[in-house]
This record gives structure tokens, sequence and C-alpha cells, in this order.
């Protein structure tokens, strides 16, 4: 959790979607994007290692597995196979929504706290993931990403709302 | 002589679908319909309701390209393979085409004819718009050029940059090849990217005829 909120500290000017990271099945990190130079930067090790704590932590809760997403899931005071794990981690200076697809893979959004609609803003990212690395044919299931149609049309989608 | 009473034929409709058998089969589209008929039953010539789903393509035509992908050592090869299959399509489709303008389909026999034939009414059979320009190359007597700002086929591909010089709309140029050999305008036809600040998947379709095409134009030219 303490380099959840690293990764997210500010040093610039209030924006509205800070970074969008998806994480694949296994809880590999597969693209990690910053839409603010102000963030502080994580080595790509360190990224990996969060994306990886995470999903653990998501997946317990949902599917009773080890770290946050898991351990959310079960201690869901609910049923725990009904608990679909973490979705909402709010602070001070951010706020990340976690969007998990039927297949598992999982959309995590950083954005401003006050920053209304997060829900939106993640399922059009999956709608561009489902369209350009999905439909691309270069592109190998569970692997990093690395489509520019992605970055373009992603980028297109962030930045003017910014 | 007895009626054939199968269920899973009807009589046969005459030329044109009546509109109680058109709504029928437009709404169920590809699968079969009530009436059993596939879409090989129906009439060649609907070409208002025949839209496909672009997800559907976009599929297809990827595992097509990931299919050509196994067999090939190289990004030309790749290419020629994807131009081959453009080739197979663009055969079947020019003969689709003239079938369906009947009567006031014509035989191009001039360059400048069948190259708008091609941009036009080809391209928006296939696409639905016409291609974006059509351009002679300064340098070269027997080459010219057709762009098409965002191909439909390169919609959702983004090429790796390994194989930065592949453009998948080789499959395109393969279909105008088709169409032009069908014409009897053979020339060679490849897919170059040329973006373009507000088009960043710009394609230029490069035509390069064979000498005795431009021999033949002289002659009627001088005749």
């Amino acid at each position: 959790m303490v380099m959840v909120i690293m990764a997210i500290q500010l040093t610039g000017i209030n924006r509205v979607v800070y970074a969008v990271l998806i994480l694949n099945k296994a809880g590999g990190l597969i693209y990690q994007r910053d839409f603010n130079p102000g963030l502080q930067k994580l080595s790509s090790n360190d990224y990996l290692i969060l994306a990886g704590t995470f999903h653990g932590q998501v997946s317990l809760a949902s599917a009773a597995r080890a770290q946050v997403h898991a351990i959310t899931s079960q201690i869901s005071p609910t049923n725990e196979t009904t608990s679909s794990g973490l979705e909402v981690l709010e602070s001070e200076n951010f706020v990340m929504r976690c969007f998990q697809t039927l297949t598992g893979t999982k959309f995590l959004v950083f954005a401003e706290p006050r920053q209304p609609n997060l829900d939106v803003v993640v399922r059009r990212v999956y709608e561009l993931y489902a369209d350009y690395v999905m439909k691309n044919p270069f592109y190998q299931i569970e692997m990093p990403i690395r489509s520019e149609g992605f970055d373009r049309h992603l980028a297109a989608y962030i930045k003017p709302h910014q | 002589m007895n009626r054939e009473t199968s269920p899973f034929r009807t009589p046969s409709t005459g030329a044109s679908p009546t509109p109680k058998h058109a709504s029928l089969t437009a709404s169920t589209n590809l699968r079969y319909s009530l009436t059993r008929k596939s879409i090989y039953d129906r009439h060649l010539n609907r070409t208002k309701t025949s839209e496909l789903s672009k997800s559907a393509f976009a599929f297809l035509f990827g595992e097509m390209v990931q299919h050509a992908q196994k067999k090939v050592y190289g990004v030309q090869d790749l290419e020629k393979k994807l131009n081959q299959h453009g080739y197979a399509v663009g055969q079947r489709f020019l003969e689709l085409l003239l079938w369906r303008d009947g009567r006031t389909a014509k035989r191009e026999t001039r360059i400048l004819g069948i190259l708008q034939f091609i941009s036009h009414s080809l391209y928006r059979a296939i696409f639905q718009k016409a291609a974006d320009t059509l351009e002679k190359v300064r340098e070269n007597e027997d080459e010219y050029m057709i762009s098409d700002n965002d191909p439909l086929v390169n919609a959702y591909v983004s090429v790796p940059k390994e194989m930065s010089q592949l453009n998948c709309g080789a499959f395109i140029a393969g279909i105008i090849e088709a169409v032009l050999d069908g014409h009897c305008f053979p020339a060679k036809v490849t897919a170059h990217t040329a973006p373009s600040e507000l088009w960043p998947g710009r394609t230029v379709f490069l035509i390069k005829f064979e000498p005795d095409v431009l021999e033949r134009e002289a002659l009627r030219v001088g005749g």
C-alpha cells in the first residue's frame, strides 16, 4: 500500500487522470503509462512488484489466491465467492479505480480525488484495449502491450480532458 | 408432375426479392432465416443491407495476417502473401461488381478510366467511401498512386517496430491488382505507409503498369 501511495505522490498541478495500469490474468504488469509529468517515477521493477502485490490482494478477494486484491476479497464479510475484490482505493492525494474484466484482466486508473465518473473512464480504457490491443494481429495475448494505435487513442481520450 | 413439398425450399421468387422476403432475411442477417435460406440463396444484388460488422472483419483479417505470418521469411514475403489473398478477393469481387451494374457495366479501356473505376466504384463498393486521392507519379510515366487516409484493414493493426516496413494494406493492393488484371491492365501494386500529421495511418497504393499497357495507351491516343 505504501508503494501505491508513493507512486502517486504529486508534485505538479492538479490534473484529472494520473496514470493507467493494465494487469494480465496472472498479475503481471502489461501496460503502464503516466499522464502527468509531475508524478514521482518508479523504476520498472518497482512497477512490476506493485502490480503483483495489487493483484494478489485483489484476487484473494475474488478467487482465494495471495495479496491487495486477494486479501480484500477474502476479508469481505459477505460470501467470498461473490466478492469481486478491491474496486476503489481513496486517499488524500488520489483515488484509484480498479476494473476487473470477466477474463481476469485488471485495469487500474489513478486520478485526482474528486474526479467523477471514473468507472466510465475505466470502461472506455477497456473498450480501447478490446479494439486496439485484442484486434491487433501482432499482439500476443498476456504479453506486454506495445501497440502504437492503443497509445495514440488512449492519449487522445485522456489528454483532452486534462 | 408432383409439386415439391420440401420444407427446405420455397418457390423461386424471381429476379428481385419481394419486400416481405427482404425484411425476413435482413432481420436474421447471415444466419439461416426461417425459410432456411443461407447467404448463398440470396440475391446477389443486395447491397443496402449487406453491411458486415467491422469487429468481425477485424478479427478475421487479424487471423489471416497471423496465419500468413507463420509461413513466411520476412516482411516482403508476408506482404506478397497478403497480396495473394487480396488478389483472390479482387478477382471475385470484380465479377460481382460488373454483374451488379447489369447493362450499364462498361469495360474500361483507358488508364484513367480504370483508375477512376477503382478509386470510386470499387472502393465505394468495398469500403463505402471513395479513395482519398488519385495521383500520377511525376517522375515515372508508368506509375500512379491511390491514397487512403485510413484504410479499413489497418484500423486496429499496429505494426511492431521491427517490422516497420510492413503495411497490411498489401491486401487491398492485391484486390486492386486483380481488378487491373481483370481489365487487361497488368500492373504491380504495392502498399506503402505515408503518414501525415492528421492521418497517421495514411496508406499509398503505388500502381506500376507493365510497359505494354503504356504502349497500347499511346497507340490509342495517337489514333
